[in-house]
């Protein structure tokens, strides 16, 4: 292996340059293809919430506990990284790397204080006697809350490495699929977190 | 502080039973003569660099190949257990337990760790090859899903020898599989053995989609792509809709269980009949994500074996895209006698006969394909022969127990379980056997001897219907599954014994293979052209074995069953020879992460099966780190000389 | 496969107008079901309808404006997957709800 791996410097060279931007491009559909299996999974734990949802055993419910407030908070402040995903998506295009990473970094600053919302929305639940193991219901509420908290925290590490790389490499065929990848999670996890937003809370509270 | 050991000890590994004691021995002594062997001839940097590290399809399809072929045998011999069990009911051969946890490993096992990767180690081998690509679209991702799913396979496989066995059947319905009546670490193994290999099977799934889509060679248009190729998309389309809902519901599962949470408690609001509704909507695609490439195989079997074009090119792919779909929308059949409202039994019912009429059209369009052709009856063909009227009768008893009043009669009654072995043994086995034989010489270089393989052949076949037609009478009679004794005054104990005798002779049918394997090795026919069978599709233009390139230039197609029409050509005089112009060839370069990050993720199921989170905790960090060090490595591929391609073409007889 | 001629060019995933005209678009329709539910202005069935079909529309919104599901290359699998995907996520969804009705303690 070693000496058949000839160094090539792929930011040159044209004709393999050519190639890798359509190697590239395949990575994008498979990252699409990705996101769309992970609506199923969303689909399933939102197939299992609307079974559960009167599934109090007793228990506490969900109009008792849900506070909006910080809720219709992290619901603006999601949307919002979601738009500024998309403004460094813009400024990659126009092949500004410094303002691609400050709108990366933003969008990273806004899903952190997501993710710490709710975190603090979970202590609050907790600690009024709103577990996993307290019935069907918010054993179905916490999974499905924090399956997409758990997506957007991984999201968050992998904002972190791409800004690293960006740093180091600048835009390449590379970087800019990976930007273009995490910017369409991003987008989706927002959706995801729309109808999070509506079936657990909205209708929640209703 | 020697008691909390022994204490430690006789928990933590399986004890009691003479059979378990014997399989412990052989287990040790096998590994220590392969750790012996590999030391001693120097083997281990070998292993390394060619197989644990490779991103090479082929290589990947064969790892698969040999774990199926051993899972196989774990699962036949669990089988085979049984059957002695229900021959000779009184004589407590097995226990209870020992029962229930036999059966149990056996479905997983057939179904998860067999089949899945035996079709997977299909795919690798062929799907590249057909389409006339150099590699899957993500050679690395194909990698880690091997690793992925040979560590849930291994981590399933220690339940064996230590901390003891699932025992709660294939699919562990709830609340059998909950903390209350399954305590300890056995069902932990199902949960994590499972999760571990499906993160592996839903990657495959999108490499092969893309592969397909994106990959083919130039050309090719969809609508020329060999039905092997798109019995895969169809396959792929399902596992990556159906295995998502797999992962959510065995992960709910094990919250139940960890977390005592109330998915599917008896208590607390939950309700395990969500479970049943869960799990099969991952399991009643699952059964066609596994039959459809079969039907890919008979199909490129049957057209090369009869000298003819298949008959009915679009109704083939008209009916592999319709059981895609159509499979999502039948799963409720597998618990009608759950209660449910009428309509929904009768849509069920109804979804579940349709599905039956694409599969009937490609039985018609082989027989068609058959008829005046020049038929060969090589072992590929044996097979797919040996399949129609299996199917056709596994078929028509599904069709049985569609209709829902009658299911209330057949429900879970050796009715059903000789109905899902005849399509899954018939469909399923027949047809990877026959994709089997039918690729072996393009993987290996020679084909598998025709004697042998005969005198397997008729073992399965026969032996199939002797263990399995009396199951049907004894459904009608009354015994259901999972009983592990019955009393002499039931009628049973003569069909069982019927039974028996014939999972043996499947059994026979086996060793023969295996024997045929080895033979075959040593003296089986060389394969010189890399076309012995005069087939009509691109993986077979090029030499056998494939160089690790595939193809030293890539093809361009014009016509369906392409390489037919070249061979066709060149004998009409008609072919024109075109320059060759070689070219450096563009590869992905090794890497040892897939196996590092899938033993993190053994960590994590190990971990979580024994409660110890600690354990769990560092194969996260683990797995995470790879990931980590995945993203930083830009240096991900190299090129192959054109000299290199020339000298490796020279020394398989072909010069360029 | 071999058409790829426009190489070089389809990178061009909208503009700073579409961005915002779909980020104000979102936030629209955030705060209408929100106004709804708070002040229960509409009885329930209704607000219901009313919340679902917002939603739905910003995950349209979102698809258009964010995510340029309408550019790209054809033949476009990735739409193709997509909708596939969310025909099998109703069926999920809507199934577990039809088949479970009927199995409520």
């Amino acid at each position: 292996m070693q000496q058949m791996a000839k160094h090539h410097d792929h930011g040159h060279g044209h004709d393999h340059d050519h190639g890798h931007e359509e190697h590239e491009q395949l990575k994008v559909l498979g990252f699409w293809i990705f996101v769309v299996t992970d609506c199923i999974l969303f689909g399933s734990l939102f197939a299992t919430y609307a079974v559960m949802m009167h599934s109090y055993a007793g228990g506490p419910t969900g109009k008792e506990l849900f506070e909006l407030p910080g809720i219709i908070a992290s619901t603006f402040i999601l949307l919002t990284s979601s738009f500024t995903s998309g403004l460094a998506v813009l400024a990659m295009n126009k092949g500004k790397v410094k303002e691609l990473i400050a709108w990366l970094a933003v969008t990273a600053v806004l899903g952190l204080s997501f993710v710490v919302l709710e975190i603090n929305e979970f202590t609050h639940l907790v600690h009024e006697g709103a577990t996993i193991a307290t019935s069907g219901f918010w054993s179905a509420f916490f999974t499905l809350v924090g399956t997409h908290g758990l997506h957007v925290s991984v999201g968050l590490f992998w904002m972190v490495a791409l800004m690293i790389q960006l740093k180091r490499r600048g835009i390449t065929p590379v970087t800019r699929r990976k930007v273009t990848n995490l910017s369409l999670y991003w987008h989706f996890l927002d959706v995801v977190w729309i109808f999070l937003f509506t079936v657990v809370y909205l209708m929640g509270v209703m | 502080m020697w008691e909390n050991i022994k204490q430690f000890a006789s928990e933590f590994f399986v004890t009691g039973d003479p059979l378990i004691y014997g399989a412990d021995v052989s287990i040790a002594l096998t590994m220590i003569a392969i750790v012996f062997v590999l030391t001693k001839y120097k083997k281990w940097g070998w292993l390394w660099r060619e197989w644990l590290t490779t991103v090479d399809h082929k290589r990947i399809g064969i790892m698969y190949l040999i774990a199926s072929l051993l899972m196989l045998f774990r699962g036949g011999v669990d089988a085979l257990l049984m059957r002695l069990q229900l021959a000779f009911p009184n004589m407590e051969f097995l226990h209870s337990e020992h029962y229930n946890a036999i059966f149990t490993t056996h479905g997983t096992i057939m179904i998860l760790f067999m089949a899945m990767p035996m079709m997977f180690g299909l795919f690798n081998m062929v799907v590249p090859l057909q389409l006339g690509a150099r590699d899957v679209a993500y050679p690395f991702l194909n990698a880690l899903s091997f690793w992925l799913f040979m560590l849930g396979a291994m981590l399933f496989n220690l339940s064996f020898v230590i901390g003891g066995s699932p025992e709660a059947g294939w699919l562990s319905y709830p609340p059998l599989s909950q903390n209350d009546f399954s305590p300890g670490p056995g069902q932990n193994f199902w949960i994590w053995g499972i999760q571990i290999s499906g993160i592996g099977s839903l990657a495959t799934g999108i490499n092969f989609i893309v592969t397909i889509l994106k990959m083919r060679a130039p050309g090719m248009k969809l609508s020329q792509m060999p039905l092997f190729s798109w019995s895969v998309l169809s396959s792929s389309i399902m596992i990556i809709f159906a295995f998502p809902i797999l992962t959510v519901t065995i992960a709910l599962l094990f919250l139940d269980r960890f977390a005592g949470a109330h998915f599917f408690t008896m208590d607390g609001g939950g309700n395990p009949m969500m479970y049943l509704n869960l799990i099969w909507m991952w399991g009643h695609p699952e059964v066609y994500i596994v039959v459809v490439p079969a039907f890919g195989i008979f199909s490129e079997v049957v057209a090369t074996f009869s000298r003819k074009k298949i008959f009915g090119y679009k109704s083939m792919v008209w009916a592999l895209m319709a059981i895609a779909v159509a499979s999502f929308f039948t799963w409720a059949h597998h618990f009608f006698t759950m209660g449910t409202s009428a309509s929904v039994i009768a849509f069920f019912a109804i979804s579940t006969m349709v599905i039956a009429i694409p599969t009937g059209v490609k039985v018609f369009n082989w027989l068609f394909t058959m008829f005046r052709g020049r038929i060969s009856f090589k072992q590929p063909m044996l097979w797919t022969i040996a399949f129609i009227p299996c199917f056709l009768v596994g078929g028509a008893t599904g069709v049985m127990l569609a209709v829902a009043p009658a299911d209330y009669q057949y429900h879970n009654s050796y009715f059903l379980i000789a109905h899902f072995h005849q399509v899954l043994i018939g469909g399923v086995v027949f047809g990877y056997l026959a994709g089997i034989y039918y690729w072996w010489p393009k993987l290996f270089g020679f084909k598998l001897d025709e004697k042998l393989g005969k005198w397997g052949f008729w073992f399965w076949n026969i032996g199939f219907y002797v263990c399995f037609m009396p199951q049907y009478a004894l459904g009608f009679m009354g015994m259901t599954r999972r009983y592990y004794t019955y009393g002499w005054d039931r009628g049973w104990a003569d069909m069982n014994l019927v039974s028996t005798v014939g999972a043996f002779m499947m059994g026979i049918g086996f060793i023969f293979q295996v024997w045929q394997i080895a033979y075959s090795i040593k003296h089986g026919e060389r394969d010189k052209t890399g076309d012995p069978w005069n087939a009509r599709t691109l993986e077979w233009s090029i030499p056998s074995p494939a160089p690790f390139y595939n193809f030293a230039v890539v093809p361009t197609v014009k016509d369906s069953d392409d390489w037919w029409a070249t061979k066709q050509a060149k004998a009409n005089g008609t072919y024109k020879e075109e320059p060759v112009h070689l070219e450096p060839i563009h590869m992905p370069k090794n890497s040892g992460i897939p196996f590092i990050m899938s033993l993190f993720w053994f960590l994590v199921g190990f971990g979580f099966t024994f409660g110890w989170v600690w354990i769990a905790v560092i194969g996260f960090i683990g797995v995470f780190a790879c990931m980590w060090v995945r993203s930083f490595q830009y240096d991900t591929d190299y090129y192959v000389p054109v000299d290199e391609v020339r000298r490796t073409e020279a020394s398989l007889g072909r010069v360029l | 496969m071999t058409q790829h001629e426009n190489h070089g060019d389809h990178h061009n995933h909208g503009s700073l107008k579409s961005y915002v005209i779909g980020f104000i678009l979102s936030i629209v329709l955030t705060i209408i079901p929100l106004v709804l539910v708070m002040n229960q202005m509409m009885s329930k069935t209704a607000t219901l309808i009313t919340i679902m079909v917002m939603a739905v529309l910003q995950f349209v919104i979102q698809l258009f404006f964010f995510m340029h599901i309408r550019e790209g290359e054809k033949p476009r699998y990735n739409v193709q997957t997509l909708i596939l995907g969310l025909v099998i996520v109703l069926t999920i969804v809507l199934g577990s709800i039809w088949i479970m009705t009927f199995n409520k303690y």
